[in-house]
């Protein structure tokens, strides 16, 4: 909605003078800090419905007012009003003047419509992105690229993104407010979203359909990078199955312990050993786990403290989560063996010398 | 209507329990038929159910004040939130518009009962057993956790095994019955029970918006019906209408709900609607400005609430010409909806207003009503509800409507009517100061859910996110919970009060219009010793000042008897309580699979039947202008 693009910093100042929350709008996911065409698109139509509606408010409690204190019984008084039961003339144009906004609103909205809801063919350059729900985390799979990972969605930035959503067990919603407006994720329904991501960062995503458990953690990120970043980290994952494990002995006594405790009978990381066979496609893939900057689906920052907590016990971060706690409280090599397992996990597609660096995204991740 | 003109039939004498006669006491409750005493029953167990609701919204505030609150569990939370919607929309707020639809369309169309009195009956007494059904689930394995809405699959058997889901259908299953059956008494009560005179243009408006609100109720309920056997038969008897995994589709749920969902709104609003249109006209001395078209668009809101369900569904990929759609007609409610609005104002104008805490209730509704209906139009945008939709947002703007609209309106109908209930006045400063902790309370709880929902915090969350702006506006909205609850504390106080001043309020406190303060405060068991004639349409003012109105010659009545014979009064009967007790039992028989149960309720529902029908004509005759009092029962 280009033409109403003007009207953005006084929509954005009286948003501000109502103040009644006293609240910045700024926010990781907030709905007017866009960086996206849709979200704009939908941002702007929301501006202009918000000035028309002080038409609305001032007219109807101006006249409300008046009359409150233009009418209101005198003190001594017991006179009995004039009883007039309307008048046609200005009921007919108290209809128009309705009938006048709801048009001013509704030209806008279904231009916006079919802007930014119509199923599109995949641009040339397009990403293609199958994301199935789970309860509570999220599968990105790029068909294209022949990437499966979890929770973080690696993105370039001014390449339109289309998104297949499903879901493997109840409703989901995709909602990342400063790209794109939400679009459920329905069992047995293929429903498709597009964006594209102006500017490189880190975009807060979270489940907006009610998946009970811990539906209140169920969180992703969008990360757009550069088309060169963007292909460096495609790159790594293709290559993640030919990589070896790092030389660091507890890396190694890590990558031991994911088999033998059990680690690899629900998660996959591409590569791990030929001899066994590791996860399935229902549990996050942990493929360059090192990547990520969030664990459990974006509840906390990825690191060897954070994971090894996560280990440790899955529900003190993420309350109602499916993840088995492994290691019994009183195994007195509990301790020792998840530092072992976080630090393999956390090497996974990250050179020696960088593995400080949290990840690529760390870059961006200032939001 | 000429009550009582034929000389009534013998009973048939086939009845397997006598009609009662008890006045006084337990079973004079139970077996009441007094549209009277059902309506109280209504209203008094409509507000215990919102005690209950107000007391799971205090508990999801609490958990809410802070970010990473531990106070509620998320299964607990989920409970919370899911039976305060259910207990709101379900056993508070609709049935309050039941409770005073029960209580006034009679009296207010000069009737002595409604046209079906035991039906009546059994509507109130499922009514109340589907909510004991509900809430007895906190103590029988966990409440309904799934939403108000209850999404498939989150209802299917795999995804939510404990009993909590079979609650929720089976709870709303019989609640619905009584829902049913009570608007179509009501139809039939208006259309033919009308005091001479008052023709269908004369009627009250409460009493207009009550008719066009049953209707709803009678297209808007099977449809909910259907999709409730169907969960209900997925999880009893494993069918696979909602399984994913046998190719249902989920999605059929969603418009199936709505269908009835969206005009349930309706349901709730137009009789909010109505009490307004009473207590604005009366407390402004003048009529309503624009009657016809208050009704027409009172109707055609109504007619239109079937045609904008899918705005709840914006965001389910329903593609952008059905979105457009629903669009267009959701934005097409917003101008009946204006036209009221501007109607209310136009009868305050030229008035002579008195401000009694109810016209603060009216008032405040008008305040609230407008925002509401302001960022009722924003989420009819799809790109904006894309957004928005499953936001605090959304939770902002339907408690803006369904509180801040219909529970304030339905609250000015308490404090309009009370000296009607119970011949007392309640004291009107401290009514007032409670007005404003409780209005004032409730827009600090709910405008800042406003900015959340812009701030990205969904609906349906245990916790929020620390560092992402969500953490002052929900203080500020917890705090608000206080506010409110002293003014809560305070309006009970402003009833306890009202309950134990002096009778001193008289036939017509209020200087009203309409017809139900004819009679005394509160009224005698056949409301009017005498057949009301409506002369005009504010019937009552055209009474007491024909200077003031036009009303026709009241000769053309002159001489007529309409009581000939006394009034008749119907009699009360066990039946409505035994068939309501019978179909709760058959409720948990169903639902814990216990199914000879089931069978064995289900034949005593049958003898129910039978007794009711067989019962005879029963009731006794009233003669309040004759010196002697014939109580002659048959």
């Amino acid at each position: 909605m280009q033409t109403h693009r003007w009207l953005r910093p006084a929509g954005l100042l009286s948003l501000l003078a109502l103040g009644l929350s006293g609240c910045e709008f700024a926010g990781p996911q907030s709905i007017f800090d866009t960086a996206g065409p849709i979200a704009e698109a939908q941002r702007d139509l929301f501006v202009w419905s918000y000035q028309l509606s002080w038409i609305v408010v001032i007219g109807v409690f101006g006249v409300m007012g008046y009359v409150i204190w233009r009418f209101r019984q005198r003190k001594g008084s017991d006179a009995i009003p004039k009883q007039f039961h309307g008048n046609t003339a200005l009921e007919i144009w108290l209809t128009i003047i309705p009938v006048i906004i709801v048009i001013a609103v509704a030209v806008p909205t279904v231009r916006t419509i079919f802007a930014t809801e119509t199923r599109v063919v995949p641009d040339e350059d397009a990403v293609i992105v199958n994301v199935t729900g789970y309860q509570w985390w999220w599968r990105f799979e790029y068909p294209e690229l022949g990437i499966v990972t979890a929770n973080e969605l690696v993105i370039p930035t001014d390449r339109q993104v289309v998104v297949n959503l499903d879901s493997a067990d109840v409703l989901h919603s995709f909602w990342v407010p400063r790209l794109a407006g939400k679009r459920d994720m329905i069992p047995n329904q293929n429903n498709q979203l597009h964006f594209t991501a102006d500017e490189p960062g880190e975009y807060y995503g979270q489940c907006a359909e009610l998946c009970l458990g811990a539906h209140a953690y169920m969180k992703f990120r969008v990360i757009a990078t550069d088309d060169a970043e963007f292909d460096a980290w495609a790159t790594s994952f293709q290559e993640a199955a030919d990589r070896t494990v790092q030389a660091d002995p507890q890396i190694q006594q890590g990558e031991a312990l994911f088999a033998t405790k059990g680690c690899a009978t629900c998660h996959t990381i591409d590569g791990y050993r030929d001899d066994v066979r590791v996860g399935t496609p229902d549990f996050p893939n942990l493929t360059n786990f090192g990547l990520r900057n969030t664990i459990a689906a974006a509840v906390v920052d990825n690191t060897q403290a954070n994971l090894e907590q996560w280990l440790r016990d899955p529900q003190s971060i993420k309350p109602g989560n499916r993840m088995p706690a492994v290691w019994d409280t009183n195994d007195p090599n509990a301790d020792e063996e998840i530092a072992a397992v976080a630090a393999y996990l956390r090497s996974l597609g990250v050179e020696p010398a960088t593995q400080t660096q949290a990840s690529i995204g760390a870059n961006h991740g200032d939001r | 209507m000429a009550i009582g003109r034929q000389p009534l039939r013998p009973a048939a004498d086939v009845g397997l329990l006598q009609r009662p006669t008890w006045t006084e006491g337990l079973v004079s409750w139970l077996t009441t038929v007094d549209h009277k005493r059902l309506g109280l029953l209504y209203i008094w167990t409509s507000f215990m159910f919102m005690g209950f609701a107000s007391i799971e919204a205090f508990l999801i505030r609490l958990q809410l004040a802070a970010p990473g609150n531990t106070l509620l569990s998320p299964d607990v939370y989920n409970q919370m939130f899911t039976m305060h919607g259910v207990t709101m929309v379900f056993l508070a707020i609709m049935p309050l518009g039941t409770g005073f639809a029960n209580y006034f369309v009679p009296l207010m169309i000069g009737a002595r009962d409604l046209a079906f009195p035991r039906l009546n009956a059994f509507g109130y007494w499922i009514y109340a057993a589907g909510g004991l059904f509900l809430y007895s689930s906190f103590l029988l394995g966990g409440a309904p956790d799934a939403g108000w809405f209850a999404y498939a699959p989150l209802t299917s058997l795999s995804n939510n095994p404990g009993n909590g889901t079979d609650f929720y259908m089976i709870g709303l299953l019989i609640g619905g019955i009584g829902t049913l059956v009570t608007a179509m008494n009501l139809i039939v009560t208006i259309f033919s029970m009308r005091a001479p005179g008052m023709t269908m243009m004369r009627l009250p408006v409460f009493v207009w918006m009550m008719l066009v609100t049953s209707f709803l109720i009678v297209f808007a309920f099977p449809p909910l019906t259907i999709a409730l056997l169907q969960i209900i038969m997925d999880r009893t008897f494993g069918t696979l209408f909602y399984v994913p995994e046998a190719g249902g589709l989920p999605i059929l749920w969603q418009h199936l709900f709505w269908i009835f969902g969206h005009p349930e709104v309706y349901i709730i609003i137009l009789p909010a609607f109505g009490v307004i249109s009473e207590v604005i006209p009366t407390f402004s001395r003048k009529p309503l400005f624009g009657y016809p078209v208050m009704i027409l668009s009172g109707i055609f809101i109504g007619f239109m609430g079937f045609a904008v369900w899918s705005h709840h569904m914006f965001t389910t990929g329903l593609g952008p010409v059905a979105n457009t759609a629903f669009s267009i007609t959701s934005f097409v409610i917003g101008i009946p909806t204006g036209v009221k609005v501007f109607n209310w104002l136009g009868t305050m104008w030229g008035g002579a207003i008195r401000f009694t805490t109810s016209m603060y209730y009216a008032m405040a509704f008008l305040f609230n009503f407008v925002l509401g209906g302001i960022t009722g139009i924003m989420l009819a945008m799809p790109p904006f509800d894309a957004q928005a939709n499953s936001t605090y947002f959304v939770v902002a703007h339907f408690h803006y409507v369904m509180g801040g609209g219909a529970l304030f309106a339905f609250f000015a109908g308490v404090y309009y009517w009370f000296p009607k209930f119970t011949g007392r006045m309640m004291n009107d400063r401290l009514g007032k100061v409670a007005f404003w902790f409780f209005f004032i309370g409730f827009n600090i709880i709910f405008m800042p859910q406003h900015f959340a929902g812009l701030m990205g915090m969904p609906r349906r969350i245990q916790t929020f996110e620390a560092g992402i702006g969500l953490e002052l506006v929900n203080l500020i909205s917890t705090a608000g919970t206080f506010v409110m609850l002293a003014g809560i504390l305070l309006i009970l106080a402003n009833v306890i009060q009202g309950f134990r001043a002096p009778k001193t309020a008289g036939n017509d406190p209020w200087d009203a219009r309409t017809l139900e303060w004819k009679t005394t405060s509160p009224p005698q068991h056949h409301n009017f010793d005498e057949q009301p004639i409506a002369l005009d349409r504010d019937a009552l003012w055209a009474e007491k000042y024909p200077e003031h109105a036009h009303p026709d010659d009241a000769s053309a009545y002159e001489g007529m008897d309409f009581d000939q014979g006394g009034i008749h009064m119907p009699g009360q009967s066990w039946y409505p309580f035994a068939m309501a007790v019978g179909i709760l039992v058959a409720s948990y028989g169903i639902l814990f699979h216990n199914f000879v149960l089931a069978a064995i309720m289900g034949v005593f529902v049958v003898v129910t039947t039978y007794g009711w029908a067989f019962e005879g004509v029963g009731g006794h005759h009233v003669h309040p202008n004759k010196t002697a009092t014939e109580g002659a029962h048959d």
